[in-house]
């Protein structure tokens, strides 16, 4: 296979995979912070903004995987 | 459509270059340097007008950075290098979305073949702008946290010779100060890349009306990262800040 066509799949592979995690890791902690407030609705602002926190952090790793696959693309 | 992952370079000062990414984040600077002049001259007790507006602004920062640190007066030390984290990269960021930027470009250099190198780039679509913000920000941690516990303290943080686990705790601990430069400088840079990126992308496919979502999107990730950044640079300063040797009632985010 050529190199262009084995760069553009790697370039899709690694945003792709890459993501799956940072998927899983914000929709649970989404679900657990929700989860939190529902039992609690006055603690909502402070559920809240360790809850922004860790879902930046969660996706801060997706775009890892993101700038690896631009990288890959166009470098 | 040319989408280049390093800011292009427009023009040079003796042998220094310009790139097109410094240009916008110095006319970002310049709008809030002038924001700053407007709402500070004839102060009054009974704000009105742009002193207003700044002052709610900035109330609003100074509650925020406060609910994270606690103590006031700590808070005032520190609010000057996070307000101008946040203040800067939101304008950074915003600015990057006003049509022009990315698409206005003089020069059509042949490198080969024929380029358009547009003059303006988001300020943070700039590794380089990105990693200085980071770095800037993990040197200021360290500085507040020397000058808040001692340098002895501090440094017992990182290096505990008080049994071999807690070495390695300490060594991890160390590992994990510099893995926050990356993380902070990729996360800002990956983010707002990404958004030109997706802009140009659907502004190429399908020009009218379907961007507009996608610059609601990006109004609110750019608005999001300055916000994280900030954030994580108070619950870092607060980490740096606290004696870990003695019972804290509130246990700070250890964060990674």
């Amino acid at each position: 296979m050529s190199p262009e066509a084995m760069s553009s799949i790697a370039a899709a592979a690694a945003i792709a995979i890459g993501a799956i995690g940072p998927a899983f890791a914000i929709g649970m902690i989404g679900s657990k912070g929700l989860e939190a407030i529902g039992r609690n609705p006055e603690a909502a602002g402070k559920v809240q903004g360790p809850m922004i926190l860790a879902i930046a952090f969660a996706e801060a790793i997706s775009i890892y995987a993101l700038v690896v696959a631009l990288i890959i693309k166009f470098v | 459509m040319e989408i280049s992952l390093a800011a292009e370079k427009i023009m040079h000062i003796g042998s220094f270059p310009i790139t097109n990414a410094m240009l916008t984040s110095w006319i970002g600077a310049a709008i809030l340097i002038v924001i700053s002049i407007l709402a500070t001259r004839k102060m009054k007790m009974i704000p009105s007008g742009w002193q207003n507006t700044y002052e709610t602004v900035i109330e609003m920062l100074l509650n925020m950075a406060n609910s994270v640190i606690g103590d006031m007066k700590a808070t005032k030390k520190y609010f000057p290098l996070v307000a101008t984290l946040f203040l800067f990269i939101i304008s950074n960021n915003w600015l990057g979305l006003i049509p022009g930027v990315g698409t206005i470009g003089l020069h059509e250099t042949v490198h080969g073949k024929d380029i358009l190198v547009p003059l303006f780039r988001s300020g943070n679509a700039d590794l380089n702008m990105t990693l200085a913000l980071a770095v800037t920000t993990v040197l200021a941690i360290q500085i507040f946290g020397i000058a808040a516990i001692g340098a002895i303290k501090y440094g017992k943080k990182f290096l505990n010779f008080s049994n071999p686990i807690m070495f390695i705790v300490g060594l991890l601990e160390l590992i994990g100060e510099i893995s926050r430069i990356i993380s902070f400088s990729f996360r800002l840079f990956g983010n707002v890349f990404a958004g030109e990126v997706l802009l140009t992308v659907i502004a190429f496919i399908v020009p009218y009306i379907a961007p507009l979502p996608f610059y609601g999107l990006e109004i609110f990730v750019g608005f999001i990262q300055a916000l994280v950044f900030t954030m994580l640079a108070l619950v870092f300063i607060k980490s740096a800040i606290t004696d870990h040797e003695e019972h804290e009632e509130t246990q700070p985010a250890h964060a990674h």
